[in-house]
């Protein structure tokens, strides 16, 4: 027995989310915005607490001997498994690969587990399989461990697969958004949303004219080039659900700096901003799984952005960081200037995005 | 893109403000009354750029906003039934009730589902003839025309597990609501385009005439906001009180003549309970007695529940525009989207989530 006083010790063993405000999870703990904030940051990070864990960034840098690793691990679920531009298997390998690129890291290894309900077919199984042997191929990763669990039919989605990875950092610079500074220029890798509203399309028999095909790619490639030519790199983030807007509001929040987008200047597809705007939704909050910020000093930008530009002809410069205009922006801020150029704040979602009723 | 750019362009958006601000001899108070001109006017920042002598209020026009309470405690009871299939727009799902919203039901097992249409509801039904499928029929006169037509085509098709939970409201008794309270601040309107793309524009005509207030029936892009209310203060300080029409492309006089005969056929007007303001004479749809069949509120047995709103939240004072969102006590602290106290902190085109999200 320690000396604390007992309060104080079940306190600790309390959850520190207060039931009443959810006593059930709900999938907007899962989507990305605020509640997968509090989830994150009362349950988990205060649970495993460490050094490693409060950069909050895509993986954790491990040093050993001088070598530095990226860690990190990712979960894909979605339905349908098979979608316009890619599939479970693609996004499972991408995902991983693109949170090791993010931490700057070259990835080397992943492990794969396979969760499989009862009854899949195992051509489709095969499908899948296949997919990731030429994500990974493609990339030059290697699938080196894994695992495989098959639940009862009806207790899981057709396929959950995990992958975690492991990368080598092969520079000395620290990719992470308290890196950020004063005077960052935030460039976007090229156009938003084309994975969410592909995926919404098919799973709720939305039609368009054309077929909106999902952005899932590896960015492993630009991001490796980038940091070859010597870019001095300050932060890197792919867009994932919660979209361009989450992505940089978690990164001004650790850096505790402004950033100022230009909404005009943040390349959206026509057929993207059709959809959006019938369903009330907004491109900026829009999933995405081949696009990533990056934040480099001025002096580099335009090498950064020529580079970019040479693997997608969308990639721009969409703003800049800049010290806190004012004390309520203290804490970071995302703000935004409006096409008739008024600005305004970008916040966090609150739940999932939903269609509206007019 | 083509017929959204133009109305989102900067140059001619700072040419109306400058006209605005050239127009105005002395302040006017302004309402907008749907929650989708509130929206974009938060969103692209448009009252940043009018002079600080006119004030836009935001009205009742946010369909969520206004479901009262006990209909959403109706809408939860029966989605928590075993055999439903309960079909919802989207942003209905996250309103709180008393207790809990249908996302919540949801996850502890109930058939909660979002559908874009009515008339997937319908198809739902056709295709499980075992259960109950009951959509939740929420919204202004711009929804009404595609839940009839769901209605009728049930009734056609004689399906007898699908029924609709109705809480239809109208503009012109809201708007004359505000109008007749001792209270009232509002001076002229911008009236709610969709809504007058269904209905036409000729039933404000009695409203602008009996209370001396300009009608501007309005478009939702920042270019027909402007245009609007560069429309409201030149019959403002002209001392005119008429219904004008800025959004042309999609507005005519009498309005869609096919979907107001659908409406005619399937609801009833009837009094409704709005949200924060209380029961209003002759302000809502209901489902004519032919229809009745189709009445999810008969076939469950909730009809007669009441429920009060809860006293901290201010909703009616801000949909009728005596005061606006941040003013609340409890904005932003008590009252957030994660935890909202009441519907305008929850709907995307709620003027508290609008403020909240875009302002803080």
């Amino acid at each position: 027995m320690n000396g604390e006083p007992a309060h104080e010790r079940i306190a600790e063993f309390s959850c520190p989310i207060p039931i009443s405000d959810h006593p059930n999870i709900l999938l907007a703990h899962g989507g990305g915005g605020q509640l997968t904030h509090s989830l994150i940051e009362k349950m988990f990070a205060p649970a495993f607490r460490n050094s490693l864990l409060e950069s909050r960034h895509d993986g954790a840098v491990l040093s050993f001997n001088g070598i530095r690793l990226a860690f990190t691990t990712d979960s894909h679920v979605v339905h349908p498994l098979f979608f316009p531009g890619g599939d479970i298997g693609t996004l499972a390998v991408n995902g991983t690969v693109n949170d090791l690129a993010m931490c700057g890291a070259r990835p080397v290894y992943l492990s794969a587990g396979f969760i499989i309900e009862e009854g899949m077919p195992m051509e489709t199984l095969w499908r899948v399989v296949q997919s990731m042997r030429c994500a990974a191929a493609r990339d030059g990763v290697q699938l080196v461990t894994g695992d495989t669990k098959v639940v009862e039919k009806g207790k899981g989605d057709g396929l959950f697969i995990n992958t975690s990875g492991i990368g080598i950092l092969e520079h000395n610079l620290s990719i992470a958004p308290a890196s950020v500074r004063d005077g960052d220029v935030i460039l976007l890798s090229g156009d938003i949303g084309r994975h969410g509203i592909a995926i919404m399309a098919v799973r709720e028999g939305l039609s368009f004219e054309s077929a909106i095909q999902s952005d899932c790619a590896s960015v492993a490639g630009p991001v490796m080039e980038l940091l070859k030519t010597g870019i001095e790199i300050h932060c890197l983030r792919d867009l994932t659900r919660g979209g361009l807007a989450t992505a940089l509001v978690e990164i001004t929040e650790v850096a505790r700096l402004q950033a100022d987008l230009e909404e005009t200047a943040i390349p959206v597809r026509e057929e993207v901003r059709g959809a959006c705007e019938l369903l009330g939704l907004d491109p900026l909050y829009v999933a995405n799984e081949g696009r990533f910020v990056a934040l480099v000093p001025s002096k580099d930008a335009l090498q950064a952005l020529t580079l970019m530009k040479s693997h997608s002809g969308d990639a721009c410069v969409i703003g800049r960081v800049i010290a806190p205009q004012s004390r309520s922006f203290e804490s970071g801020v995302v703000t935004i200037r409006s096409p008739i150029g008024a600005s305004r704040i970008v916040d966090r979602l609150s739940g999932e995005q939903l269609p509206r009723i007019c | 893109m083509k017929y959204i750019d133009e109305y989102r362009n900067a140059k001619p958006a700072a040419r109306y403000a400058r006209s605005i601000a050239r127009l105005m001899t002395k302040p006017w108070t302004i309402m907008e009354v749907c929650g989708g001109q509130t929206h974009a006017i938060v969103r692209f920042g448009i009252d940043a750029l009018l002079p600080h002598e006119l004030s836009l209020v935001h009205g009742p026009g946010c369909p969520v906003c206004v479901t009262p309470l006990e209909l959403i405690d109706k809408a939860i009871e029966i989605a928590s039934r075993p055999n439903v299939i309960f079909c919802s727009f989207g942003d209905m799902l996250r309103v709180p009730g008393s207790a809990k919203d249908l996302l919540t039901v949801k996850a502890a097992g109930g058939d909660v589902r979002m559908v874009y249409s009515p008339l997937d509801a319908v198809k739902l039904a056709r295709e499980h003839p075992d259960r109950e499928v009951v959509f939740f029929a929420v919204g202004f006169e711009t929804t009404a025309p595609a839940n009839a037509m769901a209605v009728y085509q049930a009734h056609q098709q004689r399906l007898a597990n699908f029924s609709m939970l109705v809480s239809h409201v109208l503009v012109p008794p809201a708007m004359e609501a505000i109008l007749s309270s001792p209270d009232n601040r509002v001076q002229g309107f911008l009236a709610a385009g969709h809504v007058c793309t269904v209905m036409g524009c000729e039933e404000y005509e009695p409203l602008a005439r009996k209370y001396r207030v300009p009608i501007v029936v309005t478009g939702f892009e920042p270019l027909d906001i402007l245009q609007g209310v560069y429309m409201c203060v030149r019959q403002l300080e002209g001392g005119r009180a008429e219904v004008e029409n800025q959004y042309t492309r999609s507005v005519r006089k009498a309005g869609n003549l096919s979907a107001r005969q659908l409406i005619r056929e399937v609801f009833d007007v009837t009094p409704r309970k709005w949200r924060g303001i209380g029961e209003i004479a002759r302000s809502g749809l209901g489902l004519r007695p032919e229809y009745a069949g189709f009445d999810a509120e008969r076939r469950f047995d909730v009809a007669g529940r009441r429920v009060e709103e809860p006293a901290e939240c201010v909703s009616g004072r801000i949909l009728r525009g005596l005061i606006k969102p941040h003013e609340c006590p409890a904005f932003g602290s008590r009252c957030t989207p994660e935890h909202p106290l009441g519907a305008t902190m929850v709907s995307s085109e709620g003027a508290c989530a609008a403020y909240y999200r875009y302002r803080k």
